[in-house]
């Protein structure tokens, strides 16, 4: 982007010899710094930017390390997404470039890489990330930077829960109605289990979800028996042990919200010693992981994709906008598309809806990044699904999809039948209401108030 | 405490059945960074990419074999063949390319080539398998499951999990201990470990002793991947996990010890399966627990030797 360069406080410089003598030159080298910087961070401040010639766009995603699985198929999207974009004339006749930075290093290297793609890149806006911690560091990056950033992946529902910002916004859910629909579904599918064990990933993620889950258990069916709680390293390779821990205690249910090459493992082992005949499984995010375990999931155990989103979803409001992408993304990539690219596709959209937005409301005139910001509060835009919006405190609405595998001839992999599609209102936090605390003013009976289930249809 | 025996007496069974097969993936992991630390003095950071590439290279031939309609038992020979090979092809060059050039230079330099070596080899293995979880699981199918009684009930487990495992720890294991004691070669490899000066000047071919060494170290890390592939999932970031759980193995045990190897793998082992059926919140820790305190008490590790400086 070309970005007009404006000395914030012209004005205020030093306006005759005397004084400009009597500047130093370290005092000189720290007012230009102090300039530099204003002036690089100071585009918000322009009343009528020009139109760019390019929308930059910083894409902070997993391209190294294990969370890579979910990461580089985000990045894949986003290629493919912004090529279309591009082919259709990009936004208000404007052409895209995404840059993508990796989140693999960890938080302190990702906080780097976002100060980077602001002051060095000068990115209109950024999607990150996949990681709640990046999210977590940069929801408050953003408002000091002033740069619109779009929570694309991660799940954490504390970044809205506890802090409010004025330019961050996530396109769509969080942990607690992705966690939530799938306890609503089980109770609704297997009303008389007395027992479950948890075998989630060692860190925030398998700890926050396991959290929300007992909290919606326990005011939901109070009295159920936790048979286990256990929590192998991120990133571990062999659940022998957990797994004949599991067959002793013969739990009615065994919970995992476990994800990428763990969740692999752990379904390959599980089948290899039968535990999936011993115990329902409840897995909310292996929607990710079908293709890849194929039939070592068997039928008849509980899935579910983050969201409200399936290449075989049971009623997308646009179902040849979903087979459109699946398609491509198919020839391009060779695989089926898995949540991750649908959470990009949302951050694609909302971008470009809430450019459209704020190109609308100024008669067509090239928005702020302040007036870019607000459009995104409210937003309503389209999902490869359905519609998503994002409410008055940055969060997404996004209803959530939930089923139970069955195997067909079709396809060398488990699919869902009985799916129910949660409408976002009914599992979601309230604005200002913490997770933890709404959860535990549920009432049983929302459990026979969720949708009929839809059966799969080959 | 017999009350709580006779209780949990059967549980404990069961846990020492799966400490000793982790026992065996924690020793097949670690024996190799122990060999090479011993000959070379070198923390070779980059075994955790031989380890991951051993797991990539076995899943491959395995998948290969399985698409070309091949008998199912040739998945087993497949996984020694795979770590073979990446031992041979990538030792060597390894160590005559990068580590030959730092020999007897500061550790930090050395380290910082090996850490160097691990992002070349995490990267070229993204670029050569991708980013995608790869597993093939045919020895594991192909040898079926072994019904363990459990009072009234059963349990199964993987045959692979309960004898292939721990059968071939045990064979590197008598296997390398009769190779440095009772062969010629071993002996010149031995004899370097204790007094690199002492054997050049008994006319040992140091040189050559640490090639060997070196490939197979790299081999044996090659075969720790090879034999965790049929039951994980093989995923960027996996040697990096490796690496650091070798790190705990080696220090236990005394740098350069392969009993020690052995004997703190199933200390690890034991100790995490007893965690996750009696205590799931340490299993995590568990093995840095053990090394904590073993430290504290022989800061040499188990079975090392205190040094003398040499002034």
């Amino acid at each position: 982007m070309v970005a007009e360069i404006v000395p914030p406080r012209a004005s205020s410089q030093p306006d005759n010899a005397s004084q400009l003598h009597s500047v130093t030159r370290r005092a000189a080298l720290l007012g230009a710094a102090g300039i530099g910087s204003l002036a690089l961070a100071g585009r918000a401040a322009q009343a009528q930017p020009a139109k760019p010639a390019e929308i930059k766009v910083g894409i902070a995603t997993y391209l190294s390390g294990p969370a890579s699985v979910f990461g580089v198929p985000g990045r894949q999207a986003a290629e493919m997404l912004f090529d279309e974009l591009n082919e259709a004339g990009g936004i208000g006749g404007v052409k895209l470039r995404p840059i993508f930075v990796d989140e693999g290093p960890g938080v302190d290297h990702f906080v780097g890489e976002y100060r980077r793609l602001v002051q060095s890149e000068n990115v209109n806006l950024i999607f990150a990330g996949i990681s709640s911690a990046d999210c977590l560091a940069c929801a408050p990056l953003s408002d000091e930077m002033k740069r619109p950033t779009l929570l694309w992946d991660c799940g954490t529902q504390r970044v809205f829960e506890d802090g409010k910002y004025e330019y961050a916004f996530r396109p769509q859910a969080n942990a607690t109605p992705e966690v939530l629909s799938a306890l609503l579904y089980l109770l609704r599918a297997k009303p008389d289990f007395r027992s479950i064990a948890v075998v989630n990933q060692d860190y925030a993620w398998g700890r926050d979800s396991w959290d929300i889950f007992r909290t919606g258990l326990q005011t939901l069916k109070p009295g159920v028996r936790v048979a286990a709680e256990l929590f192998p390293r991120f990133g571990a390779t062999d659940f022998s042990t957990e797994i004949t821990r599991l067959l002793a205690l013969r739990p009615d249910v065994v919970l995992s919200t476990t994800w990428g090459g763990d969740l692999d493992a752990f379904i390959r082992q599980s089948n290899d010693r039968r535990l999936f005949e011993r115990s329902t499984f409840v897995l909310p995010l292996a929607e990710s992981s079908l293709e890849r375990v194929g039939k070592s999931l068997p039928a008849g155990h509980i899935i579910g994709a983050r969201g409200d989103h399936w290449f075989l979803h049971p009623n997308p409001a646009d179902p040849a906008l979903l087979a459109r992408f699946t398609e491509n993304y198919r020839k391009r990539f060779n695989a089926y598309p898995i949540y991750s690219t649908h959470h990009m596709a949302q951050a694609v959209f909302a971008m470009k809806a809430a450019y459209e937005k704020a190109l609308a409301a100024k008669g067509g005139g090239w928005p702020t990044d302040a007036e870019l910001a607000a459009a995104f509060r409210g937003l309503e835009f389209p999902s490869l699904t359905g519609r998503i919006r994002i409410r008055e405190d940055g969060q997404g609405l996004e209803d959530q999809l939930i089923g139970t595998t069955v195997n067909t001839d079709k396809y060398p992999f488990p699919v869902m039948t009985d799916m129910v599609v949660f409408p976002a209102d009914t599992v979601t936090a309230p604005v200002g209401q913490k997770s933890l605390d709404w959860l535990k003013t549920l009432k049983p009976e929302m459990v026979q108030a969720m949708p009929q289930p839809v059966a799969f249809k080959p | 405490m017999a009350d709580w025996l006779s209780q949990n007496g059967l549980l404990l069974g069961l846990a020492a059945l799966d400490g000793l097969s982790s026992a065996a993936a924690i020793f097949m992991v670690a024996v190799g960074l122990n060999l090479v630390f011993g000959v070379l003095r070198i923390l070779n950071i980059a075994h955790g990419s031989l380890y991951a590439i051993g797991g990539y290279a076995a899943a491959s031939l395995g998948l290969f074999l399985t698409a070309r309609g091949l008998p199912a038992w040739m998945s087993l020979p497949a996984l020694v063949v795979a770590a073979a090979l990446v031992g041979v092809l990538l030792g060597p060059l390894i160590e005559r390319l990068l580590l030959r050039r730092v020999e007897g230079q500061e550790p930090v330099l050395q380290l910082l080539v090996t850490f160097a070596l691990f992002m070349v080899l995490e990267d070229l293995q993204k670029l050569v398998w991708g980013v995608q979880p790869v597993v093939s699981d045919t020895p594991v199918r192909l040898l079926g499951n072994v019904e363990v009684p459990f009072g009234a009930d059963t349990i199964p487990f993987t045959a692979y999990q309960l004898f292939v495992l721990p059968g071939i720890a045990l064979l590197t294991l008598v296997g390398l201990a009769w190779f440095l004691r009772r062969t010629l070669a071993g002996r010149m490899i031995v004899a370097v470990t204790e007094d690199r000066e002492a054997a050049r000047a008994m006319g040992i071919d140091a040189a050559k002793v640490t090639l060997l060494c070196f490939t197979a170290g790299a081999a044996l890390a090659a075969l720790g991947g090879a034999l965790a592939s049929p039951t994980a999932s093989l995923v960027p970031g996996v040697g990096a996990q490796t690496i650091v759980l070798s790190f705990a193995v080696v220090a236990t045990a005394g740098l350069g010890r392969v009993e020690g190897a052995a004997v703190t793998a199933l200390l690890i082992g034991l100790g995490r399966a007893f965690a996750v059926y009696f205590e799931p919140e340490l299993e995590v820790v568990v093995p840095y627990i053990i090394m904590v305190l073993v430290l504290l008490v022989r800061p040499q590790g188990l079975f090392g030797t205190p040094e003398t400086r040499r002034i």
